[in-house]
């Protein structure tokens, strides 16, 4: 038992990369991505806000949305069907999620507020928070599962945009090809990250 | 056609394209360009929910207060691709099923966002539609450029036909696997970049 969720772990962590091998949570990934301590800040607050919103929405989808899932209230209403709705859903809570952070963190831990600043707010619409919900759904896990996947996926993402940081401060004193400064560079560096990345893909636990 | 509107419909496709400039919406352009077919649909797709999203925001934009408009946006951006994904299923269940979770996350895609931010909360319904489908098609123009080259050298084929005859059928061509795989689609993309601001030297960061 242990071992699957170590291995759902590790996967989710190396081997499906949400920022290198489903290019979710790219915007975020390239603009904040200059200094290591700002991504570093980033990456935390994205895993902290999927490791809360990934089991929360799989609860949600489980017992509410799914075809027959409001049978718990209502065996009459077995046939209803709301997995549509989905996006919808997750995406407004998602963003209370958000919401409630911020709130608690201005109260209780001002220091880490602060630090974070701009980027906390953003997450709500940083695909890899969403992402996770939907492969959620779309690979069927259970609630214990998903809160494995989603704490996975942040340290994942934050592992990737710390180290995409390191290089790129190093790479100020680097001579590039005016036409490639900034952004063209990075999706290069980038790549080649993935192809390191794409080492891990036969790791199995 | 004034000045105004017809830079609202064009500039999008290069001096301020959304992808190579902007730098939004990168994450799908990525993502479902591994084949020709499914970087049509899901252009398709966003110009459709990025033009109308423009345009209700835009129509409603004095009535929404200004501190709960993120949740109005995602509101009428969310609705709208539920309505498109539920067209994809009905009609195209194939290509749906091989965007998967991609159509869903055109929700979170920045340029969406973006330009109902930067755009449709300030400018009449009909230019915001028009600025909607410029950057949708600036958006498609990229996909299709990069879904071309990597269904080409990856598979040799292009729509699913076969265009390159591979070794294993008896042909000349040698796929590259690396194309279809996610590292090619950075590459492109950052050449993609390359080209574009060696050819427009102003779009130059330092």
């Amino acid at each position: 038992m242990l071992e699957h969720y170590l291995s759902l772990a590790v996967k989710a962590i190396f081997v499906d990369n949400m920022a290198l091998a489903f290019f979710l949570g790219m915007c975020s990934f390239l603009a904040v991505s200059k200094r290591v301590d700002t991504a570093s800040g980033l990456g935390a607050a994205v895993t902290f806000v999927l490791t809360v919103t990934t089991p929360l929405n799989a609860l949600m989808y489980n017992y509410l949305l799914k075809e027959g899932a409001l049978t718990w209230i209502n065996p009459g209403w077995s046939g209803v069907d709301l997995s549509f709705v989905r996006f919808l859903a997750f995406i407004g809570s998602i963003a209370a999620v958000v919401q409630v952070v911020e709130m608690a963190l201005d109260r209780y831990a001002p220091k880490l507020y602060s630090a974070l600043g701009v980027f906390l707010p953003l997450i709500a619409v940083n695909c890899a928070i969403l992402g996770a919900s939907l492969f959620m759904v779309e690979r069927d896990y259970t609630v214990a599962e998903s809160t494995v996947f989603g704490l996975g996926s942040g340290v994942g993402f934050w592992l990737a945009i710390v180290a995409l940081a390191a290089i790129r401060e190093k790479m100020r004193y680097s001579n590039v090809p005016p036409a490639l400064r900034g952004l063209g560079i990075t999706f290069l560096v980038t790549g080649l990250m993935a192809i390191g990345f794409m080492a891990f893909a036969g790791i199995q636990l | 056609m004034n000045a105004k509107r017809k830079g609202a419909l064009l500039d999008p496709l290069f001096n301020e394209n959304p992808i190579a400039i902007q730098v939004l919406g990168i994450c799908s352009a990525l993502a479902v360009t591994t084949k020709l077919e499914t970087s049509v649909v899901m252009s398709l797709a966003v110009i459709a929910v990025l033009s109308l999203s423009n345009f209700t925001i835009s129509l409603i934009r004095n009535l929404i207060p200004p501190s709960i408009r993120i949740i109005v946006q995602l509101t009428i951006i969310a609705s709208l691709v539920i309505v498109t994904d539920q067209i994809l299923q009905a009609f195209v269940y194939d290509i749906s099923k091989q965007l998967s979770v991609f159509v869903g996350l055109i929700i979170t895609n920045c340029i969406v966002m973006g330009r109902a931010e930067a755009f449709a909360m300030q400018n009449p319904p009909v230019d915001s539609f028009l600025d909607g489908i410029g950057n949708g098609l600036g958006y498609s123009l990229v996909l299709i450029a990069v879904g071309f080259f990597r269904e080409l050298i990856g598979a040799g084929k292009l729509f699913g036909y076969q265009v390159l005859p591979l070794v294993t059928d008896g042909g000349w061509y040698q796929p590259n696997g690396l194309f279809v795989l996610a590292p090619g689609a950075f590459f492109l993309i950052g050449a993609f970049i390359w080209l574009l601001r060696t050819w427009k030297p102003e779009l130059q960061e330092d």
